[in-house]
């Protein structure tokens, strides 16, 4: 007799997106478990708990949490969306920038330096204003727009003395003169759902950052880039963030591994969560058996 | 419909239907982040603060 499917879905807290995600699951009848990173612990002389799930879908807003659950869940043999591995490229900017640099995908010039002299002959050798950006964080949090050397020099200082050692790792950025916007486009699997301009008067426009969505129409070279993206860093359901360089087009800023959709949901009228679950589903233990 | 107090400054907040377990709501008094930690009777606590590596 065939196993009922079990899917777990890891989570840290229960935003719009784990509610929708939540009731698609339930929609379909679906037998899961919300797994709470605050909550759970790993044996690791004991993986059979966890081995009893088909697949897990990974929404932690942690992303340490996240990516060594995902590690230690890979190693157990159980499926995760995203994968370990692409949790690790994407949730590192550095790592992003290597795939893509590793596959030609256009992406913005970068530099990366580990000691504060090093990054300000980077940042020189590029000229002003340069982007300093953390390797890994989230929501446009701490980025820096540096505009002279002055600037440079303190926030170089200010990063390597108050920053943890992963501050260290200096990633410089060209400042890209983008059009108010940049573009936010969902990739599941083979598949290009939808995109939306993400508006902003400020430089940084990310909608945790108050910049606001507008539905972005699908275009052969939208399509084309995003899964070339998506393809670079592994695959998988994913967030790519595009920009349009004044002089070379549309080009990879960055790729989010558990990305948030409430604004896109609602905007493109398509169901994500559950074309999440789907996925998921079609990802899991028993499927991939049928399916050999 | 359950109403909980804030714990911060002692509001009282009535939950929407639909409100699950591990979901944030802001006190309509002071504005400060709760996570809503059981509800049957329904409790709440402050939420953690955001972190560094937190995000999409």
């Amino acid at each position: 007799m065939q196993r009922r499917l079990k899917l777990g879905v890891l989570f840290s807290r229960v935003r719009v997106e784990e509610k929708w995600i939540f009731g698609a699951m339930e929609k379909r009848g679906i037998d899961y478990d919300r797994l709470d990173d605050r909550a759970i612990h790993f044996d690791l002389n004991d993986p059979k708990p966890w081995q009893g799930y088909d697949a897990v879908l990974e929404r932690s807003i942690s992303y340490n949490s996240g990516l060594y659950a995902l590690r230690l869940l890979n190693a157990f043999g159980v499926p995760t969306v995203n994968t370990a591995s692409v949790a690790e490229i994407c949730g590192d900017k550095l790592m992003t920038s290597a795939a893509l640099a590793r596959d030609g995908v256009p992406q913005p010039h970068n530099a990366t330096a580990f000691t504060p002299e090093a990054a300000l002959e980077a940042i020189e050798a590029f000229g002003y204003p340069v982007v300093l950006k953390p390797v890994v964080g989230s929501w446009g949090r701490l980025l820096a727009k540096i505009n002279d050397r002055d600037a440079a020099e303190a926030v170089l200082e200010h990063k390597a003395t108050l920053g943890s050692a992963q501050h260290s790792v200096f990633y410089v950025q060209e400042f890209i003169e983008k059009p108010g916007r940049d573009i936010r486009v969902v990739v599941i699997g083979e598949r290009v759902l939808t995109a939306m301009y993400r508006k902003s008067e400020h430089w940084i426009t990310n909608t945790a950052r108050g910049g606001e969505g507008e539905l972005c129409p699908l275009t052969p070279e939208i399509e084309e880039l995003s899964l070339r993206a998506a393809k670079s860093v592994g695959g998988g359901v994913l967030a790519i963030d595009l920009v349009e360089h004044p002089e070379r087009g549309l080009i990879v800023n960055e790729i989010n591994h558990t990305m948030e959709f409430h604004t896109m949901q609602p905007l493109s009228g398509i169901d994500i969560a559950g074309e999440i679950v789907e996925f998921v589903v079609s990802a899991s233990k028993s499927k991939m058996q049928n399916a050999e | 419909m359950s109403t909980v107090t804030c714990p911060e400054c002692e509001a009282q907040i009535e939950l929407e239907a639909g409100t699950e377990v591990g979901e944030i709501i802001v006190c309509s008094d002071c504005g400060v982040d709760l996570e809503v930690t059981a509800l049957e009777p329904a409790t709440i606590q402050l939420a953690p603060m955001e972190q560094e590596d937190w995000g999409e």
